[in-house]
C-alpha cells in the first residue's frame, strides 16, 4: 500500500510538472500529412518537399515525428477513414491536403473534438475548427494582367489561355484576370481558349485560335501552357508577344533561351508545392501556442527575369519550381494575417 | 462450405485481423477507437447488404457507389431542407430501383448492363444537385450517427442491428426463403405458381431501401455531401458480399457474413495504413488479402467436398 502511495504521488508529480513543459516546446509533438493524391508532378514535388523539410524537423527536434500518408484512390471516404485512423494513432497534428472541402468534415470534426489541430492546405475544408492556407487564384490573375500594364503602358490585345473548363481553379483565375482587365482597361482580351494546363492541349487550341486574332501584345495564362502558345505563335510566323509563365521548367527553359537569343523579358508565377511544408510550420506553430488566425493566404512563387536562371538550375526537369518554407517564412505569414 | 459453416471463414479472418490491429495499435482497444475503427464502415456494411439482395437473384449491381452517392446528395439538399419532399424523392428512387429490377426479368436484360446504364444516370442526378460539393447533413441524421449509447459504440451496435434484421428478413422469413429461391432455382418458383418479375422488383426495392440507408447514414458521418462521395462502394460492397461467404450464383448469400465482410474490408484499409504501407502497395496489399480469404474458401470447400465423397462411397 505504500509503495503504491509513492507511485501515485510520482505519477501525479510528473503530470502536474509535464503539461507546462510541453506548451513551450513541440519536441514530443508528432505531425501527421494526409495527402488525397500524388498522381502528378506537383503533388510528387510536394511529398518530396514534405519529405525533407519534415525530416530535417525530426532531426533537429523541432518535432517528434513528421509522417506522410497518401490515400491510394483519391476518395473522400477513403481519406476520412484516413484522418480517423491518424486520431487513433495520436498525432497531435494534421496536416490535411483534402479530396473534398465537404465531405471530410465529419471526421476532421472528430479530429478536432480529440484535441488534434488540424491545419489543411491547397484542397482546403470548410470545417470551422480547422486552419486553412487557400491559394488566391483570383490574385494570381490580377497579377498578370498589372505586370503586363507596367510592361506596355499603352496596353493593347491580349490573348487567354484557361485551364480546364468546369474547375473551381479556371473560373477563380480567370475572374482574376477579367478584373485585372478592368482595372487597366487600355488592355482588352479579344481571344479566349482552353489549354487545360497542359502544353500539347495549349498548343493546339492557340494554333487553331490564332488566324482569327489582331496583332496580340501580350499572353495571360493559368500556368502549364506557356510554353505551348510560344510554339504555336512562333509556327504562325507572327512576333512571339509577352507570355506571362507558370513556372513549369519546360516553359522557363524556352523563357531562358529567348532571353538569351533575343532578351525577352517576361514573369512567372504559380504555387510552390512547397506549400505543404508551410502548412507543417503553421501547424507546428499552433501546437507551439501560438495565436494563429484561421484564414491564411499563401504567396505566390515568382520567377523574374533576375531569378530566372537560379529557378532553373534548381528545378529537375519535367518539375515545377519548388521552394520549402521555412520556420521565419511560417511566421511572416502568420503575423501578415494578424 | 455448407450450411452453417459459411459464416465461419469470414468471423475468422474479421478476427485475425482485428487482434493484428489491436496489436500495432493498442489505443486502438477502446469504446473510442473501436467507433473510429468502425464508424465508416457502417454505411459500407449498409451498401453491401444492398448489394446482396441484387447477388441474391443471381444479378450484380455496378449503379450501387453512384445511387449511394446520388442519395447522399438528396439527403444533404432535399431532406434538410424539405423533409416531404426529400422523402418523395428518396421513395421515388426506391420504386426505381424496383422497375429496374422488373425490367431486367420482364426483357431478360443483363443485370450488368441495365445497371452500368443507371450508375451514370445516378451520377447526373448528383451532379445537377450538388455542382459543387456541399450541402448540410439533417440534425436528426447527425445525432444517430454520433450517439453514444452506454458500454458499446454506436459503430458497432448499428453493424449488430443490420446484420440481426437482414438474418431474420433474408434467412428466417417465408418472404426470404422464396428471394433466395429465385437465384437458386427460377424454374422451381415459377412452377409453384410465383410470381418471379414481383419477387425480382422485390428484390431491388430491398436494395434501393439499403442504398437509401447507407448514403443517409454517409451523410450522417460526413456532415455534407459530394457528387462522388461513395464511388468505390461499387467494388468494395461486391468484395464484401463474396468475403462473407456470398457466391455469385445460386442464391447462395449471407447476411451476416456480408456486414462481416464490409467490416473486414474497413479494417484492412486501416490495418495497412497502421502498417505504413506505401500507398503505391496499398491497392495491390487490399486485393492480396481478398485473395487469400478466398483461397482459403475455396481449400476449405475442395476439402468439405471430397470429405463427403469419402463419406459417401
Amino acid at each position: 500500500m505504500n509503495t503504491k502511495a509513492k507511485l501515485l504521488a510520482a505519477v501525479a508529480l510528473v503530470s502536474v510538472t509535464l503539461p507546462g513543459f510541453a506548451v513551450a516546446d513541440t519536441a514530443d509533438k508528432r505531425i501527421a500529412l494526409s495527402n488525397n493524391y500524388a498522381g502528378n508532378s506537383w503533388r510528387q514535388a510536394m511529398l518530396t518537399s514534405w519529405e525533407k523539410v519534415g525530416g530535417e524537423a525530426v532531426e533537429s527536434g523541432a518535432v517528434a515525428a513528421a509522417d506522410a500518408f497518401t490515400t491510394s484512390e483519391n476518395q473522400a471516404t477513403e481519406q476520412a477513414a484516413q484522418i480517423q485512423n491518424m486520431i487513433l494513432q495520436g498525432y497531435d497534428a494534421i496536416v490535411l491536403n483534402a479530396a473534398s472541402p465537404t465531405a471530410l468534415n465529419g471526421a476532421v470534426k472528430e479530429a478536432c473534438d480529440a484535441g488534434i489541430i488540424v491545419v489543411s492546405f491547397d484542397g482546403i475544408v470548410t470545417e470551422p475548427c480547422a486552419w486553412r492556407i487557400a491559394v488566391d487564384f483570383k490574385e494570381m490573375g490580377r497579377q498578370q494582367v498589372e505586370y503586363l500594364s507596367t510592361r506596355l503602358p499603352d496596353g493593347g490585345n491580349l490573348l487567354e489561355i484557361r485551364g480546364l473548363a468546369g474547375v473551381f481553379v479556371d473560373d477563380e483565375i480567370h475572374a482574376g484576370i477579367e478584373q485585372g482587365a478592368q482595372e487597366f482597361s487600355n488592355f482588352k482580351i479579344v481571344g479566349s481558349v482552353h489549354g487545360d494546363w497542359a502544353q500539347d492541349v495549349a498548343q493546339k487550341a492557340v494554333a487553331g485560335i490564332l488566324p482569327s486574332l489582331p496583332e496580340i501584345v501580350g499572353v495571360v495564362t493559368q500556368g502549364g501552357d506557356g510554353y505551348g502558345a510560344a510554339q504555336a505563335i512562333k509556327a504562325a510566323g507572327r512576333d512571339v508577344p509577352i507570355i506571362v509563365m507558370g513556372n513549369r521548367q519546360d516553359e522557363m527553359k524556352w523563357w531562358a533561351e529567348s532571353r538569351d537569343a533575343n532578351g525577352y523579358e517576361t514573369l512567372s508565377l504559380s504555387i510552390a508545392p512547397g506549400v505543404g511544408t508551410l502548412a507543417f510550420w503553421v501547424a507546428q506553430q499552433v501546437l507551439d501556442g501560438a495565436d494563429v488566425p484561421k484564414d491564411l493566404t499563401v504567396p505566390f512563387l515568382k520567377v523574374t527575369q533576375d531569378t530566372l536562371d537560379a529557378t532553373l538550375a534548381a528545378t529537375p526537369e519535367g518539375s515545377v519550381a519548388n521552394v520549402e518554407y521555412s520556420l521565419d517564412d511560417a511566421k511572416a505569414v502568420i503575423s501578415a494575417a494578424n | 462450405m455448407i450450411g452453417k459453416y459459411r459464416i465461419l471463414l469470414p468471423v475468422l479472418s474479421l478476427a485475425v485481423l482485428l487482434a493484428a490491429v489491436f496489436y500495432l495499435q493498442p489505443r486502438a482497444m477502446s469504446y473510442f477507437g473501436l467507433n473510429l475503427l468502425f464508424n465508416l464502415a457502417v454505411p459500407i456494411a449498409l451498401a453491401t447488404i444492398a448489394q446482396m439482395m441484387i447477388i441474391m437473384v443471381n444479378d450484380i449491381d455496378l449503379s450501387i457507389g453512384t445511387f449511394v452517392s446520388f442519395v447522399a446528395c438528396v439527403t444533404a439538399t432535399f431532406v434538410n431542407e424539405t423533409p416531404l419532399l426529400g422523402a418523395a424523392i428518396l421513395l421515388a428512387s426506391i420504386m426505381v430501383y424496383a422497375a429496374m429490377g422488373a425490367l431486367i426479368h420482364a426483357r431478360q436484360l443483363p443485370a450488368i448492363v441495365v445497371t452500368l446504364g443507371m450508375s451514370f444516370v445516378w451520377a447526373g442526378l448528383a451532379v445537377l444537385l450538388l455542382p459543387s460539393p456541399g450541402g448540410a447533413s439533417p440534425g436528426w441524421i447527425r445525432t444517430l450517427m454520433t450517439v453514444k449509447p452506454p458500454f458499446v459504440p454506436m459503430a458497432v451496435v448499428a453493424c449488430v442491428l443490420i446484420a440481426g434484421f437482414t438474418h431474420i428478413l433474408i434467412m428466417r422469413s417465408a418472404t426470404g426463403t422464396l428471394l433466395r429461391a429465385v437465384g437458386g432455382n427460377t424454374q422451381a418458383v415459377v412452377r409453384a405458381g410465383w410470381s418471379v418479375i414481383k419477387l425480382k422488383a422485390g428484390a431491388y426495392a430491398l436494395a434501393g431501401f439499403f442504398g437509401v440507408l447507407s448514403g443517409m447514414c454517409l451523410v450522417g458521418l460526413t456532415t455534407s455531401a459530394d457528387a462522388n462521395i461513395a464511388l468505390r462502394y461499387t467494388l468494395l460492397s461486391i468484395a464484401g458480399v463474396i468475403l462473407g461467404g456470398g457466391e455469385f450464383v445460386g442464391g447462395k448469400v449471407s447476411p451476416v457474413g456480408a456486414v462481416i465482410g464490409a467490416l473486414t474490408l474497413s479494417l484492412a484499409g486501416s490495418f495497412l495504413s497502421f502498417m505504413r504501407l506505401s500507398p503505391d502497395w496499398q491497392i495491390g496489399a487490399q486485393g492480396a488479402i481478398l485473395i487469400l480469404v478466398l483461397a482459403v474458401r475455396l481449400i476449405f470447400a475442395r476439402n468439405g467436398s471430397r470429405w463427403k465423397e469419402a463419406k459417401n462411397g
